[in-house]
């Protein structure tokens, strides 16, 4: 019964379309793989604990947090408005664009901060909705939620596709012990450089995104301007 | 354990505290309903980060179950924080000016000189330019010091228990490899590639990190299950440089990040943080854009490593 070992992913699948709760559903799951692939109590409670002590490295942006709070108490979002507002040709996929190459460069150079507390919410959300507000006036609950998800998603981009050009990346790491492991012979610089390609098509593919959002923008307010 | 270790330990001590904070924070909020077992949950989380990795592994398991039956139970909940409102961050803006960015730019810079500059790492890097942040704040702004501490614990309440998501699912992928989820899948797999097509080795490939990334929300745990169980027997095997194979395989996996709420820390928890109406905005926006990359890694993959 080699394909009850599978039994962990069809848990998961099921625990999020069902949308359990998503810490529980992760850990029954990796309970029951883990019973059925014969391991004891035991061994899958120190494989659990394990990789949660070693991984801890994931939760690292709670450091962050106090900063980006005293920082949002004493009027970040505010000043970030003004600013913008200060900018008149910048445009809100503009904004998200220059923001995505920035975030790139700084991934490439293995700044990986967590830029949604970080960035994203105190600083390019405010400015991009600013640039929509400047120019279109009152915005729609709809084109505000627009806007915040551009926002997160450039950061995804840069973060995710440009971080393996830094040698050091936990990402290049991962994949040269894995390699390595079976066998093959590779190095990190090796996989730097070839991740390189796919973190310049990542931004030009995300700004060419950014845009088509400003001209469905245009065109959404245009033509409400049109009906008053 | 050796300086960077010791650092480590530090920071992740700090976050402790901060998840105690937290906690404390709830007890004190005799209004909420589920106050104990909410306060239980981030104390245990607490005792995992700052105990943890002195004591046997199987008492941080432990912890695991138990902080997961209390948000199963749904026992874990916001309590009441001290929001500051509209009209007092505009006062304090219009006082303080845009000297008010300079704190949080400084992580970013200070973030970048540590790991550049200073023997400590990057994960350090990440926890100094905190603290440079921190005393530019204390300096700059002139919050109170009790300012971290309210402002701090606000903003972790906000993100709430879904910010330990990304850490649980790195311990789920150790469970998947220990039980040879990567096998089961080669052997499905050989059935779905015809001899000697290269093409569809690779299409297949980059699909499974894209699709096991969006069933398991971690291309780490992914990468380690796809590559063994479909990259090295019908691509590496076969003449494909292991380089590009490996460089593409994990970005690929993230076109699948893009698309899934299990990478709840890029594509769920940041909308809790922007507090967007719909919670899948993001990943809306991410669709198009991950489909674009997918097909660029098939090509890429394709042409470069044969």
């Amino acid at each position: 019964m080699e394909l009850l070992k599978l039994i962990g992913v069809v848990i998961v699948l099921i625990g999020f379309v069902l949308k359990r709760d998503t810490i529980a559903t992760v850990v029954v799951a990796g309970v029951v793989t883990g019973f059925v692939a014969g391991m004891t109590p035991m061994e899958i409670l120190e494989t659990l604990g394990k990789s949660f002590i070693t991984q801890r490295t994931a939760t690292l942006f709670v450091l962050t947090l106090p900063v980006i709070g005293i920082c949002e108490r004493y009027g970040l979002k505010d000043k970030a408005v003004d600013l913008i507002r200060k900018a008149k040709a910048a445009t809100t996929g503009r904004v998200i664009s220059i923001y995505l190459v920035i975030r790139a460069i700084a991934s490439a150079m293995s700044l990986r901060l967590g830029g949604h507390p970080q960035f994203v919410r105190p600083l390019i959300n405010p400015m991009a909705q600013a640039a929509a507000v400047a120019k279109y006036g009152k915005l729609t609950e709809k084109t505000e939620d627009k806007i915040k998800g551009y926002s997160s998603a450039s950061e995804n981009f840069g973060n995710f596709f440009a971080q393996n050009c830094f040698m050091g990346s936990s990402g290049t790491l991962l994949i040269v012990s894995t390699l390595v492991e079976q066998g093959q012979n590779v190095d990190a610089l090796q996989i730097a450089k070839m991740s390189v390609p796919v973190a310049v098509i990542a931004v030009v593919v995300g700004i060419i995104h950014n845009l088509l959002l400003d001209r469905k923008l245009s065109g959404q307010y245009a033509a409400k301007q049109e009906v008053k | 354990m050796n300086t960077n270790q010791i650092i480590s330990e530090v920071f992740y001590s700090i976050i402790g505290i901060i998840f105690i904070l937290v906690g404390l924070k709830a007890l004190r909020d005799t209004a909420l309903k589920t106050r104990i077992t909410t306060a239980a949950f981030w104390f245990i989380l607490a005792f995992t980060f700052i105990a943890g990795p002195h004591l046997p592994y199987w008492i941080t398991g432990v912890c695991i179950l138990v902080i997961a039956a209390l948000t199963a139970l749904k026992r874990v909940e916001q309590s009441k924080s001290d929001v500051p409102s509209p009209e007092v961050t505009r006062k304090n803006a219009d006082k303080l000016g845009y000297k008010v960015f300079i704190p949080a730019l400084a992580i970013a810079f200070a973030a970048v000189l540590a790991a550049t500059f200073l023997p400590f790492g990057a994960n350090n890097a990440i926890g100094i330019s905190a603290v440079v942040g921190l005393i530019l704040a204390l300096i700059v702004i002139k919050a109170p010091p009790k300012s971290a501490v309210t402002d701090g614990a606000r903003l972790m309440d906000n993100v709430g228990s879904v910010g330990i998501l990304p850490q649980l699912l790195a311990a789920l992928g150790a469970l998947f490899t220990a039980a040879g989820v990567g096998d089961v899948i080669s052997s499905g797999v050989s059935v779905l590639i015809p001899e000697g097509s290269r093409l569809i080795a690779v299409i297949i490939y980059c699909l499974g990190m894209a699709l096991f990334t969006i069933i398991m929300g971690n291309g780490f745990a992914a990468f380690s299950v796809i590559t063994v169980g479909i990259g090295l027997p019908f691509l590496i095997s076969q003449g494909a440089n292991p380089v590009v194979v490996g460089a593409l395989g994990l970005t690929a996996g993230y076109c699948g990040t893009l698309c899934t709420p299990m990478a709840a820390n890029f594509n769920i928890m940041p909308s809790a943080l922007l507090e967007t109406n719909d919670k899948y905005i993001i990943i809306k926006s991410q669709l198009p854009v991950a489909a674009v990359m997918m097909v660029a890694h098939i090509l890429l993959m394709y042409f470069l490593a044969f």
